[in-house]
């Protein structure tokens, strides 16, 4: 038979199998009898996995100023099937919390695994750790974790600085580096610089013994990883003015933003009412949370870049910017006003008349610039109302309204500019010049932000350009993970002498015998303003204020506005002028007027029309 | 008359002895591994134990079946039960489900079945077929190339699915053809390849070019110094050196970033604590803190507290060794051993052919699962996924696994029937 010819074959396989069991018995030979470090029967010791948390990076204002850091705190984990407790009672008074609690807290640990750590009480303080770890060796199975707690130095800029809270579990699926537990920046800077921010986790490997004692690291911890601190961030902000701000809007609602022109850099960024970011830390944060979240007031909100408001009077600028630009009218065109009364839309002031668009600005003429408004969209160069609105919605664009900057804290909103669509839609496409007069004024259908507001009144100071506004001016030392966008010089496509001419109108806004902010001139610089007034259908107007100083070559462009507060000289414009006049001489050299604004607020209720 | 007796008076009863010994192993430690005390009913089909059970009562029924049909069906319908096997391949591409990466099973209601484990069966029995034709023999070209076809397909088609690991298991059968008389050389050339692929990684190209430039001048010396011998060196080195230069290439380029880790970890070369590395490295930590007498049923910590990965399928063996220890590991390897050569010794007492290539495939592909299995939990093999035969969790494995060694102990119950 042919299977015999190769039969001593049978040995050679046989003895293929016999030499592998015998190297695996070897193997397991030196694995489990003569490796020691592997044998942790004899005493029921087990390795405890202890990951270690990285600090999370700081946060830095623009001097250099500390106003994130980190404080130890620590975690009580609990292994539940290695958990032995005596006396529960004692337990719960080492712990300072109650049986109740107790009971319930284990319960959800052993829902969660018996077998992995689990946290029992969170975020223990440095004080109640030393004395707890007195005892723990009465509790095995429970044993501490280093965490780390946010502390803000200055209560501010809470949100900009934004939150830090346990991962949830869309969070971990997302992304895996998150474990049950972990934290993650959950608003503001913190989630949108999360990744910068959080550092590497490091693990180490722990031999613990049946008492609960740690008997040192396993193979003296080549196994261990080093957790790696997160970077830093660097702010454009000025932890000092941020403040300041805020104690101005004490008692008002609204929205403050400050902007270096020159960069983008955002120098305050204030939404009122706010909240001290240090309630949002430990293990208040839940209860303090819902607190925030169910108030009237709605601090929670960040008005500064999700509030929209109508930009009113302010808004006339630009008009007259793409007015000159476009020919549709030119420095020395006047308009007459027929004072108040006049039709379709009525001039809130008495002045001379006809007016030219420097002293329309400063008068802030309405029939003026719905004549300027007309005169765009009748421009014959533009071919047709319906196209040059087409035309007018992308200058709007240019000036950074009606979209986002992606700026780099979350939920900024866009606002609104209507488009040429919208109106076809809403009056199915027969519209013209008349039924849209209200954007000739800066009603109707335009919503801006705050951030917006500012960074308008960086583009005029800056004579026609502007860089996104952006909090972050350097991240980590190597500053290698900006976002590019950040830097990346946007312009609008309008001469400069154009803007020239709106700048002198606005510096007439506080230097001029007429001028609406005259009185919060300071000495020391000159500034440009332009006050507004937002109609708010849902009860008194808001209060509008945007400004640059010093008018030359500004170092800050600043918007203010304050919800339900009637005119916008009365309320905005001196918050904008004292802000203006700390960050650029450092002082305040009128008390009188801050204590005014300290000491009172808007009526928010409407009396009459001034 | 022999035909007469009943056919479990012929059975080989060690080896089904030795069978119920290991799934009753496998059981008790998936019910180890995955030991609950919430949990405790061991008819609870929410846990895989309780599955588990019910996969072994189904398998056992599954193997009398196999006992109970007649032997002349398993060399009839070798190829159709091949060709079937390949549909089912080509079938679980089209409309399978993808589960851990591998788009290899079809979703049937609450289980899912995996056609790579039955494809080892078939393409065991189609071998053995078609070397029980009169008109082959493995010395010829064409059988050769027929008979690698027949284990290359299945394998192929796996490989689409992104399973390697049940690819590689295909490998197995070179055993088979080596026992029917296949040439030792392309065994020897492709173990000279594998140290040469290796200490590539660990050298580079160039010194182990070098090297081997070195040692065959060397060998120079020793032999006749002839233009024929000198000229034979050179061609050696030649293509020795396209391998060579080769691996770089395949190993950086074809292998997938997994692969080549877990290849990397193998060799030391890569720690990789977080990923393979992980793995094979708390899997050792779990066999090793066992010790020499283990922790004792159901008191092992490693395993339960999920640092192992797997523990129920591919790294069973950890449990086994962290409870047992030493004298456990030790006992289920002797097991296999033992199985192993008997059932070597019932192939070569088979009068057909067809009977001992069957025989000899079933001892190759469990000793490669085996093999890979084991020396991957003790970081002795890279990392591949293949379940540690009738001991690991899954019924697809278990099944085919009980199928394919039931059939041979019918066959060879009934070898003396055959003429």
């Amino acid at each position: 038979m042919e299977g015999k010819k190769f039969n001593e074959r049978r040995q050679i396989i046989t003895l293929i199998i016999l030499i592998l069991g015998g190297v695996f018995v070897v193997r397991l030979f030196f694995l489990q009898v003569v490796n020691q470090s592997y044998k942790l029967s004899s005493q029921n010791n087990v390795l405890r996995f202890v990951t270690q948390y990285p600090a999370r990076g700081t946060i830095f204002d623009r001097n250099g100023e500390l106003m994130v850091y980190n404080e130890a705190a620590y975690d009580l984990l609990v292994i539940p099937r290695q958990a032995v407790i005596g006396d529960t009672l004692a337990f719960c008074r080492l712990l300072k919390i109650d049986l109740e609690s107790f009971r319930s807290r284990f319960e959800a640990a052993r829902t969660y695994s018996r077998y992995r750590p689990s946290v029992f009480l969170e975020q223990i303080s440095k004080e109640d750790y030393g004395f707890i770890i007195e005892k723990l060796y009465n509790y095995p199975g429970f044993f501490f974790q280093a965490r780390t707690l946010r502390k803000y130095p200055r209560p501010i800029a809470a949100h900009v600085l934004g939150d830090v809270g346990e991962v949830n579990n869309s969070e971990m699926e997302r992304d895996a580096v998150y474990k049950m537990g972990d934290y993650i920046g959950k608003s503001g800077l913190e989630k949108f610089y999360e990744k910068t921010l959080r550092g590497h986790k490091g693990m180490k490997i722990m031999m613990v013994d049946v008492h609960n004692r740690e008997k040192g690291s396993y193979h003296d911890g080549i196994y261990d990883t080093l957790p790696v601190t997160g970077k830093n961030v660097y702010l454009g902000m000025d932890a000092r003015l941020q403040e300041y701000g805020e104690k101005l809007m004490i008692n008002k609602t609204g929205s403050v933003v400050a902007i270096d022109p020159a960069t983008g850099e955002i120098l305050a960024l204030i939404s009122s009412p706010t909240y001290d970011p240090n309630l949002l830390v430990g293990r208040a944060r839940g209860k303090n949370f819902n607190d925030l979240l169910n108030d009237p007031q709605k601090p929670l909100i960040n008005r500064a870049i999700g509030g929209t408001y109508p930009p009113g009077s302010t808004f006339k600028m630009i008009n007259a910017l793409v007015a000159l630009q476009t020919g549709s009218i030119d420095e020395g065109t006047r308009f007459s006003c027929q004072g108040k009364g006049s039709s379709p839309i009525k001039c809130t002031h008495s002045h001379v008349t006809p007016l030219s668009v420097q002293a329309a600005i400063e008068n802030s003429c309405n029939p003026f610039f719905w004549n300027t408004f007309r005169n765009i969209l009748n421009n014959s160069s533009l071919r047709g109302q319906k196209n040059a609105l087409e035309f007018w919605h992308q200058k709007m664009l240019d000036f950074g309204l009606g979209h986002r900057f992606k700026t780099d804290i979350p939920f900024e909103v866009a606002g609104n500019i209507p488009s040429r669509e919208y109106y076809d839609k809403v009056y199915r496409g027969s519209w013209n010049a008349m039924t849209v007069r209200s954007l000739s004024i800066g009603q109707g259908e335009i919503l801006v932000t705050p951030l917006q507001l500012a960074n308008l009144a960086a583009v005029i100071g800056n004579e026609g350009f502007y860089y996104p506004p952006h909090l972050a001016r350097k991240i980590g030392e190597e500053n290698d993970s900006l976002p590019a966008h950040f830097t990346q010089r946007m312009e609008t496509g309008i001469d400069r002498r154009y803007y020239r001419l709106v700048k002198d109108a606005m510096l007439d806004v506080f230097e001029g015998g007429g001028g609406t902010a005259r009185r919060f001139k300071v000495k020391e610089f000159q500034a440009a303003g332009k006050t507004g007034t937002a109609e708010n259908p849902h009860g008194k107007d808001h209060s509008l204020f945007m400004a640059f100083a010093p008018v030359d070559k500004p170092t800050i462009a600043i918007a203010v506005v304050v919800e339900n507060a009637g005119f916008g000289s009365t309320w905005a414009a001196p918050i904008a002028s004292l802000m203006m006049e700390l960050y650029l001489t450092g002082e305040i050299k009128r008390p009188e007027l801050e204590k005014f604004l300290l000491e009172n607020y808007p009526d928010p209720v409407e009396h009459e029309r001034e | 008359m022999r035909e007469n007796k009943s056919i479990f008076s012929q059975i080989e009863l060690p080896v089904v002895l030795l069978y119920l010994a290991l799934t009753l192993i496998g059981w008790l430690s998936i019910y180890a591994a995955v030991y609950d005390e919430d949990h405790r009913s061991i008819f609870d089909i929410s846990q895989r134990y309780g599955k588990q059970l019910l996969w072994i009562g189904l398998a056992l029924v599954l193997g009398l079946f196999v006992l109970l049909t007649d032997t002349r069906f398993f060399n009839g319908f070798a190829f159709a039960i091949y060709l079937a096997t390949i549909v089912l391949l080509i079938g679980v591409l089209l409309f399978g489900s993808t589960i851990a990466g591998s788009k290899s099973w079809f979703q049937i209601g609450g289980f899912a079945l995996q056609p790579a484990e039955f494809a080892k069966f078939s393409t065991g029995l189609a071998l053995a077929a078609f070397l029980n034709r009169l008109d082959t023999h493995i010395s010829q070209m064409r059988t050769k190339v027929i008979s690698l076809t027949i284990i290359l397909l299945p394998a192929l088609l796996i490989l689409l699915q992104h399973d390697t690991g049940s690819a590689l298991v295909f490998s197995a059968f070179i055993i088979v053809l080596y026992r029917e008389g296949l040439s030792a050389i392309p065994l020897i050339l492709g173990l000279i390849a594998v140290v040469l692929f290796i200490l590539t990684l660990y050298f580079g190209a160039f010194w182990v070019i070098a090297g081997l430039a070195i040692l065959l001048s060397v060998s120079l010396f020793f032999t006749k110094k002839s233009l024929q011998n000198m000229a034979r060196l050179v061609a050696v080195l030649a293509v020795a050196s396209v391998f060579i230069v080769s691996v770089g290439y395949v190993f950086n380029n074809i292998l997938e970033v997994h692969q080549r880790t877990r290849i990397n970890v193998l060799l030391g070369l890569d720690e990789d604590l977080r990923g393979a590395g992980y793995n094979v490295h708390q899997s050792k930590i779990a066999i090793g803190s066992g010790g020499f007498a283990g922790k004792g049923f159901l008191q092992g910590t490693q395993t339960k507290y999920n640092f192992v990965p797997e523990q129920s399928t591919d790294f069973i063996f950890c449990t086994v060794g962290e409870e047992w220890g030493f004298i456990g590991t030790t006992v289920l390897i002797g097991l296999y051993v033992m199985l192993f050569l008997r059932l070597i010794r019932m192939a070569e007492r088979q009068r057909s052919t067809f009977s001992r290539v069957y025989g000899y495939s079933v001892v190759a592909v469990l000793f490669f699962h085996f093999a890979i299995n084991i020396g991957m939990t003790i970081g002795l093999a890279p990392v591949i996924g293949i379940p540690l035969p009738f001991i690991s969790y899954g019924g697809s494995s278990l099944w085919a696994f009980t199928i394919m060694l039931f059939t041979f102990i019918k066959l060879d119950a009934n070898r003396l029937n055959v003429l």
